[in-house]
This record gives C-alpha cells, structure tokens and sequence, in this order.
C-alpha cells in the first residue's frame, strides 16, 4: 500500500528528481560533484549529460550560468557537496539572482534551484560544515528551505523546482539516511508553511533541519523523566517563514527554545526569537532561549566537534532551565552518533 | 554590399550612434538639476561598440552589459521615453526607477540584464546561450564587458566553460584601458589580450571600435566564424570613455590621462566618422540634417515626457521582490 511505503531521506529527493525531470524538459542539474550522496542517481542515465552534468569547479561563474539559463526558460538545479563551497556564489545569487525581477519590473524570472548539502560528520572541520541559512535567508529576493523529513523533502523539492524564483534547499547529511512515509506519486508541499512534527503542551521548540532530530530525541528523555510535554515546531521554509504556526504554538506554551543548526549570533534563531518577542511578548512566561553551534570555527577533533555542536542533551537542559526543574539524569542516555554510518573519507 | 544598400546601412548605423550621443547630451544638460539622481556612467565615445554589434546580432539576439550601458539600452530600444523615464525614476521609466542609469534592461528587446558589479553578467550570457541551444534557438547572445572585467576571475571561468560547451556567446570586450582611473599596464600581467584569447577555443578578433560600420562588418564576420566552426566569439574592441568614470564631466584635471589623448581619440569620434562616411556615400547634407533632427525630437521628447511622468506609489516598493508578487 503506497501509504506505508518508507523511504530514505536520499531516495524522497532521487525520486522528486526524477520525477520532475520526467514531467518538464526544462529542468537540468549540473555541479561540480555529481551525486550528492546518492541523491542523483540515475538522472544522467535517463535523461541523457546534457541534463545532468559536472562542471569545472567554479562556483562563481556556475552559479552566473545557472542564472542566465533559468532567464532564458530553463529550470537549473544546481548542486554543492558542501554549503561552505556556496560562499563562492554569493554574489551571483544578491547581486544578480536575488535583483533581477525587482530591477527589470517585474519581467524577468529566475528559477534556480541551488541544492547544498550541510551538516557534520567525521572531522569535516571549518570548510566543510556549515549551514549558512541565516546568510542567504537574510537578502530578500531569495528563498531558503530546509526539509526534515523525507516526505518534507520530496515535496518542498517538487515545490522549489516549480517556483519562479531562485531557492535554496539545505540539506542535512545525517538525514540522507533516515526513512519515513513518502507517496510514491508527485506531490507539493508549499513554501512558506511550517509543520508541528509533535504535539505537546509545555513548550515549544523551533528546530531547523537536523536539529528536529535532537529535538525529538530530548521530548522523548523529557516526557519519560520530567513529564514534560515538549511541542516541535519545524519551520521547513525559513524564507517566507510561517510565524504563525510558531506563534500559535508559543501562545500556548508560554515558552520557546530554538534549536537551530548553526551559530546563534546573527542567526536564524535571534530572529525567531526577535518574532516571538515582538508579536507574543505577554504570552510569554519565560525570555526565548537559543540553542546552536558554539560561537567557533568548527574544529576537526571528536572531542572538539562534539563540544561544538548542539545535541538532544543542549536542549534538554536549556529546557530544564527555563521550567525550573532538577537536572535530568543523563547517565544512562545515548545520544545520537551515526559514526556506526559514517567512516569517511568525506 | 552594393553603394545603395551600403548607403542605407550606414544611414540606419548613423542614426543609432547618433541618437545615443545626443542623449546623453541631454543627461550632461539637465543633470545639474538633480531630477536624475543616479550615478550617471556616460557611454560618451563608446557609442560604436554597441550599435555595431547589436545591429549584426538582429533584434533577436540578447545583451548582458555593464554600469556603462546607456549606448546598449538605446541601440536596442531606441526608446528614449523609457530611458529618461527610468533616469528620472518616474512610472514611465523601465522598472519604477527601482533600476536607476546602473540596471537599464529591457528583456522584451533583448538587453536582459546588466549589473554595477564588474563582470558579474558575463557567466549570465554563458547560461542563457546554453538555453538558447537546449531551446533550439539560434540567437546569440553577446556579453559586453570593459577590459577591467578581464581582471575577474569569474570573466575567465565564463570563457572557460563557454568554449568547453561551445556555446553561442560573443564576448565583447569594449577596451577603453580604464578600470575606473587605472590603466591596463598597471593592473594586467600579459601584453596581448588577443593572443591570450585566443589560446580558448573560440573565434577571436580585434580592432578599433571607433566606427560603427567596421564593428558591424567584424561582428558580422566574427557571428559567421561562430556558426561555422560551433565556438564561442571574443571580439575586442579598443575605445576611449571622453567623460569622468562615473558623473557627466570631463575629468582631465585629476591627473591620469591628457587633454591630448581626448583630442587624438576625438579625430576618431564615432559620430564624426560616421557622418564623414554619410557624406563620402552621396549622402545629402539636407538628409543628414533631417535624421539629425527627428533624433533631437526624440530626444527631447524623451526628456519632457519623462519630467513630467509621475513618480511611483511608495507601495511600488514591496512590489516584483519576488515574480508575480
């Protein structure tokens, strides 16, 4: 029965690609590296190199090109294996993709998908680990999702290759692996609406991407050992941001934590908390706590890069903090660690 | 090309460097003003480059420029009631005057986009050629650039990936030996741009592009190369900029280049020579003087129209951030 059927993460997009190249002539995908885990497989199989190919490594000019044949009808998806490499098509994208609509009146239209993935693993160090939502969420003109699941993912995929404007897709390289209930048949999950993946009562947490993972994980501990009933907001799109679903949650609540798979400075997480301040200040029972990377390049070390990155635990003490309670006992707890998945060399 | 034909050619290459000199004349006139609050770069002696090539592109063919691209707007548009309208910054303008002098387009004609970052519509031009192949269509687009472009990497990776593919894209680089104040000597570490081109695969040709008529011969010859041997075109044209790098002045107190090199230049003034060569085809001087004439009107007309344009409603603000909204 299609509404059973489990799927990774990798395979959601994979089959969102295949599906979409199938149905319009329009769209290519082109990068420097051509799988991005797996994610593209088949595509230069089926629909022949020149609709899927790499290209020299030179981000800056790819990403012009993408531009250029996306104003002339054509629907580009642009890859990176890394979304540290995507600094490099900064200006292509604010200085060029984001203006050309509003500098031409309205005629011209650009849409580009540029696909990264992020995330940590396995000494990635300071080049190979960041985020950067915040940075490309920050210039109007742009969009920017990050889906958790891989339902979300195929169809917020589906959803960014048919908008007229250029987006950004981050993609978690934990998450290539997880599985969870995909149709088989096309379907659009609309950018600009969030999603509660859990129900709870006591306080909302504003997770990105990964961090929904830890999120889960900490309402898990939580409810078995304080009773507290944790509600997990995934925001999916941060550029159009759904602020109601994440207001009608804290309106509830009375307290929020964002969890965030970044820095906190400047982050997309001070401005979650910036629009819960501003809109729901008097429903509020506790200040917006934040959770993210330390405020450090990320170092290649284990022992480093696990004080470096937020886990279930960051957030369950934040947590524990805000409602006044003891400390959770941790002790017994295994926290999240796909080193069993993930060996390297990437 | 029969004397006739020649003739008729020559007429229609007048009128375009023509009515982009006389433009600008009337930016350099009313700028003092302040109506016009956009930093002006005057395409004041480089009128030829872009009435040459766009003339033997057709009006099919498509444009990515530069800051400096009043002579590309006009030479594909003609239409001075949006150009003066957008400088301006009125309704009548081509996009609310939210582009301003520095981001003239006009895609319905072909000038798709051109940007106030150096360099940064070249890799544009690459993509919308392969567009245009993957479409089946067999327009050319031209990249104009000045020679500071080539200091980019991203120039190099355009060309690069260009010739890779064997895309449909001239590059036109409109040397004035300026980025901003400094000349080629002192920032370019070869000697001949040519021979550097030309190591690419691609078709590679130079000269002056102070006459129209001989830019559109070379693109013309050059858009022919293109087609038969399936590779991208550079075309390198050497002009000189009469006015300051941004701002509708002469500029030779500050020191970096002579009177003297104006006045050489000027020998060569694309409308001078055009004229001249109007005359040298039998061409009346009442003739001339009439298509001079209708130009100023149009001009004129363009300047007028464009004062007396509304400015946009401040709701114009939130509006096309992005398409369809």
């Amino acid at each position: 029965m299609e509404n059973k059927r489990k799927i990774s993460f990798c395979d959601a997009i994979n089959e969102a690609l295949h599906q979409e190249m199938e149905r319009d002539p329009n769209i290519f995908v082109y990068g420097g590296e051509g799988s991005i885990f797996g994610s593209n497989k088949g595509l230069k199989e089926r629909f022949g190199s020149d609709r899927c190919f790499v290209t020299p490594i030179a981000e800056d000019s790819m990403t012009g090109f993408g531009i250029g044949a996306a104003i002339n009808g054509l629907r580009p998806i642009f890859n990176h294996i890394r979304a540290d490499f995507a600094l490099i098509t900064l200006n292509q994208l604010v200085n060029m993709g984001s203006t050309l609509c509003y500098g031409s009146g309205g005629e011209i239209k650009v849409p580009i998908v540029m696909r990264s993935a992020i995330g940590r693993g396995w000494g990635q160090g300071y080049q190979h680990s960041k985020s950067m939502q915040s940075v490309f969420a920050h210039f109007p003109g742009l969009k920017v999702i990050m889906p958790t699941t891989p339902y979300d993912a195929k169809g917020l995929l589906i959803s960014a290759i048919r908008d007229d404007n250029p987006v950004i897709c981050l993609e978690h390289r934990w998450l290539y692996w997880q599985e969870g209930y995909v149709p088989e048949s096309s379907y659009t999950i609309p950018i600009g609406k969030g999603s509660v993946l859990k129900k709870g009562q006591d306080v909302t947490v504003v997770a990105t991407s990964w961090m929904n993972v830890e999120a889960a994980q900490a309402a898990e501990i939580l409810y078995k050992k304080q009773g507290v009933d944790i509600e997990i907001i995934d925001p999916r799109t941060l550029t159009p941001l759904d602020e109601e679903i994440i207001l009608t949650s804290v309106e509830k609540t009375g307290h929020c934590v964002v969890a965030d798979n970044d820095w906190v400075f400047c982050g997309f997480s001070a401005e979650v908390a910036a629009v819960v301040s501003e809109k729901c200040f008097y429903r509020l029972r506790s200040p917006v706590s934040r959770v993210g990377f330390a405020h450090t390049p990320c170092p290649t070390v284990r022992i480093l890069e696990n004080e470096f990155y937020p886990n279930a635990a960051n957030i369950i003490r934040s947590i524990e903090k805000k409602l006044k309670l003891n400390p959770t006992d941790l002790s017994d707890e295994n926290f999240y660690s796909h080193e069993h998945k993930f060996t390297g060399p990437f | 090309m029969n004397k006739s034909a020649r003739a008729i050619l020559n007429k229609k290459l007048y009128a375009g460097v023509y009515l982009i000199r006389k433009a600008e004349e009337f930016i350099v006139k009313n700028y003092p003003d302040n109506g016009m609050k956009t930093p002006m770069h005057m395409s004041m002696g480089q009128e030829a480059t872009s009435v040459g090539v766009c003339e033997a592109l057709g009006p099919r063919g498509q444009i990515v420029g530069t800051y400096r691209s009043h002579a590309l707007f006009l030479a594909k548009t003609k239409d001075t009631k949006r150009f003066f309208g957008e400088m301006y910054g009125k309704v009548s303008g081509v996009a609310n005057g939210k582009a301003g002098s520095m981001h003239l387009s006009s895609p319905e004609h072909g000038l798709v986009c051109v940007s106030a970052v150096v360099a940064s519509t070249i890799p544009e031009a690459v993509g919308m050629a392969f567009a245009n192949r993957m479409k089946q269509d067999d327009r050319v687009v031209a990249a104009f650039f000045g020679d500071g472009a080539m200091d980019a990497g991203v120039f190099w990776e355009s060309l690069n990936f260009a010739c890779l593919k064997r895309l449909p894209v001239l590059f036109v680089c409109e040397d004035n030996d300026l980025a901003v104040h400094v000349f080629a000597k002192n920032r370019q570490g070869f000697d001949s741009m040519i021979d550097l081109i030309s190591q690419y695969n691609c078709v590679a040709l130079e000269a002056e592009g102070t006459d129209v008529e001989q830019v559109h011969q070379l693109s013309v010859q050059i858009l022919g190369l293109m087609k038969e041997r399936n590779q991208p075109g550079f075309l390198h044209l050497k002009c000189y900029r009469y006015l300051e790098h941004v701002g509708v002045k002469e500029d030779f107190h500050v020191g970096y280049r002579s009177k003297e090199d104006f006045d050489s230049w000027f020998q060569r003034d694309p409308i001078l020579v055009q004229r001249r060569k109007l005359l040298e085809l039998g061409i009346q001087e009442l003739e001339i003087v009439d298509i001079e004439q209708s130009l100023d009107k149009q001009a004129e007309e363009g300047v007028e129209s464009a004062k007396t344009a509304d400015f946009p409603d401040t709701k114009e603000l939130f509006k096309g951030v992005f398409y369809g909204e």
